[in-house]
């Protein structure tokens, strides 16, 4: 019956017939960036003294870790308070496509960290601080895409959603100081120091070059998945009427 | 203030994403006003009550109480009272722990002694520390009612409030209904009884789709003609 | 006339312990579920390289967490059987109040739950806190408090999805680790004697997390309800 009411109700909308029409222009861009950089970090790029070539993991790691906290989660707390603020469920699909992509990347981090670890150090996992952050912040965005699915009205699970993004933001700067408080109390052997190794001019600006094509890479996502929400939610208003 | 009307609705809707379960509806009653409130299942007498007693917010037009615009805050929840499908009872509370937590919670004064005149007139005196989960449904019904109206509400919602009561419930129902429209009270009275509705009621109305396809003064209508009708709208059309 | 925030809380939250305390369903199972812990978490460890003693704080901390959860559970189950929240929700009462009775009345079935807790691990652990008991009863509020304004909150959502009994822990336990974590680290520092100066660090993360999480936490139970 759910058929009939689509085709009555005229074509799908513009925004969704244009991602079937070839490819996106913003994801093939971000796309051939990456690979740029990635080429880049490969073969123009010098190899870490101490760490040989399993360093240059952290072209990957670094980036994600940027995009999944400081992009992806910070734009899922600020749409989580302005839906809440204004009620606008526009807010509320930009946040669940922000988490969708950004449980992307964090997972990006967190199995890109081990390997890391274990070519360079050999170890699988250090519980530092910004690792075990970033495990909390997979948690949180896992949570909160569980949480949107077993909600079925609308409304209730943008709020229900909103609420989470925004307790889940308070919550990451406390992981982030009880592990610390407890790698300073515990001494453990500091394997791991992501983002103080001192880097080459020529390190710099490739790791300069993979932040912004990875930003780049997420707001492409952002843009697709977004309009698939746009889409979801307009065949299920047609599908009430 | 006595001039002004106790209920009073303009243009109230309520949609659930595109659906309207609220569509557009108008009236207003004054003190010792009851509404009978007929229509099909799904036309929206539900909402329409629950948006009355502060339980939804309304999209879109206005609803008073005693003159203030609904979401009233404290201060107009306090002065209604609602009996809707479900009980809205503690279990493994007793029938009088459900009403004296009521009256607590609406701040009534001796709230003990509230709760058992309360329930002596839905006549569950003698039930009223019984558990309520080891009552039939007609007497879980009865101390529902007794919930209800615990703190004297000016306003009294009843969705369906018959549904389960013997005729000796029934009785004291409607005698505290007659008893509250004396006091001054206004009521809205859902119902699928049309011959009850009408005996209680200053005016009628019936609901479809979100809206009144009805309404009228009870004293301007015909009983057989508004039987007529109500059979076409409420029960065939549906 | 109308009731206050307080009063409204207390009186809702001295209704949900009546309830707790008539059929006490709930406090038998989680201090059931807590000593079987206890025992299972004591046979599970090899007793020559890890001293009971060593073990406690932890042991303490994280039944303190599973059974707290088990308790958290009822508080909303309660108001959906029958739509008794409505009844609540159509009163004068704030709405702020029947999150902070609820949180009131987890609080002390938590407390209770914990004081089981803390007894039995003294006594299957020979864990000695004579004269610590004072901070040891501290600490144990202070992660209470944590615990119960996270869980309420939680609760009232879960109660309305589907697989609620799954979701509570789901989005519950990562909330739980700042909890966890300095009170079994600060009760670890005091079964050693050392003073409570010394985990000072711990004692502020635990205020910090009660203040902003009760806080955060009443603010965000409006959006929960139905509107």
């Amino acid at each position: 019956m759910s058929e009939s009411v689509v085709r009555e109700h005229s074509p799908a909308p513009a925004a969704v017939q244009s991602t079937h029409v070839g490819a996106d222009w913003l994801l093939v861009v971000a796309i051939l960036a990456v690979l740029g950089t990635a080429v880049r970090a490969i073969y123009f790029t010098p190899v870490d003294a101490l760490q040989g070539a399993a360093q240059k993991i952290f072209y990957v790691h670094a980036p994600s870790a940027f995009v999944a906290l400081y992009m992806a989660f910070a734009l899922v707390a600020l749409m989580s308070a302005l839906f809440l603020w204004l009620k606008d469920l526009r807010f509320d699909r930009v946040a669940e496509s922000s988490a969708e992509v950004g449980v992307i990347f964090t997972t990006v981090v967190l199995t890109t960290g081990p390997i890391w670890g274990k070519a360079a150090w050999g170890t699988w996992w250090t519980w530092d601080a910004r690792l075990t952050a970033t495990l909390f912040l997979w948690f949180i965005y896992v949570g909160y895409l569980v949480l949107r699915g077993a909600i079925d009205d609308r409304m209730m699970r943008a709020r229900y959603s909103a609420v989470l993004g925004l307790l889940g933001a308070l919550l990451i700067p406390f992981i982030h100081l009880s592990v610390y408080l407890f790698r300073t109390l515990h001494p453990m052997p500091i394997v791991f120091k992501p983002s103080a190794p001192s880097l080459s001019p020529e390190m710099l600006h490739t790791f300069l070059l993979a932040l912004g094509s990875f930003a780049l890479l997420f707001i492409a996502l952002l843009r697709i998945r977004y309009r698939l929400a746009v889409a979801r939610d307009e065949l299920a208003a047609q599908e009430e009427r | 203030m006595s001039d002004a009307p106790v209920i009073e609705v303009r243009g109230l809707t309520r949609a659930f994403g595109a659906r309207r379960a609220v569509d557009g509806i108008d009236f207003a009653l004054e003190t010792g006003d009851c509404l009978a409130l007929f229509g099909p299942n799904g036309a929206g007498k539900t909402t329409l009550l629950r948006m009355l007693a502060g339980l939804l917010k309304p999209t879109s037009g206005t609803a008073r109480i005693g003159g203030v615009t609904l979401p009233g805050g404290a201060a107009v929840r306090a002065a209604v009272g609602i009996i809707s499908h479900e009980h809205m009872l503690y279990d493994a509370l007793t029938a009088r722990e459900n009403v004296e937590f009521t009256a607590r919670l609406y701040g009534v004064r001796d709230p003990r002694d509230a709760a058992l005149r309360a329930l002596e007139r839905m006549r569950m005196l003698d039930r009223a520390d019984t558990l309520v989960r080891a009552l039939s449904r007609g007497l879980k019904q009865r101390v529902s009612i007794a919930r209800a109206m615990v703190h004297g509400p000016q306003v009294v919602l009843l969705d369906e409030p018959f549904t389960g009561l013997d005729a000796a419930g029934a009785a004291a129902l409607t005698a505290m209904l007659c008893e509250l429209k004396r006091d001054g009270a206004a009521l809205i009275l859902v119902t699928h009884n049309l011959s009850e509705g009408l005996e209680l009621a200053t005016h009628a109305a019936i609901m479809r789709d979100g809206r009144f396809v009805r309404y009228e003064p009870c004293a301007m209508l015909d009983a057989v003609e508004y039987a007529v009708s109500y059979r076409e709208l409420v029960i065939r059309g549906a | 006339m109308e009731p206050s925030l307080f009063s409204s809380a207390l009186l809702i939250a001295r209704k949900d312990l009546a309830i707790e305390f008539r059929t006490r369903t709930a406090f038998f199972s989680a201090v059931v579920f807590a000593v079987l812990a206890m025992v299972i978490f004591f046979f599970a460890w090899d007793p020559t390289s890890v001293a009971a003693i060593d073990l406690a704080p932890g042991v303490l901390w994280v039944i303190f967490t599973f059974a707290g959860l088990l308790g958290l559970q009822r508080s909303f189950n309660m108001e959906q059987a029958d739509r008794a929240i409505d009844g609540l929700l159509a009163s004068p009462a704030p709405r702020e109040a029947i999150y902070l009775g609820k949180a009131l009345a987890n609080l002390v079935f938590v407390g209770a739950v914990e004081a089981v807790t803390i007894l039995g691990v003294a006594l299957f652990y020979n864990m000695p806190f004579g004269g610590r008991a004072l901070a040891l009863a501290g600490l144990a509020f202070l992660a209470a408090v944590g615990l119960v304004a996270v869980g309420t909150l939680f609760s009232a959502m879960a109660v309305n999805t589907r697989l609620a009994e799954l979701l509570l822990p789901v989005l519950s336990l990562p909330f739980f680790l700042p909890i966890v974590m300095p009170a079994a680290q600060a009760t670890a520092k005091l079964l050693a004697g050392r003073p409570i100066a010394e985990a000072a660090g711990w004692w502020k993360v635990l205020i910090a997390f009660d203040i902003v999480f009760v806080v955060a936490c009443t603010l965000a139970f409006p959006f929960t309800l139905e509107e």
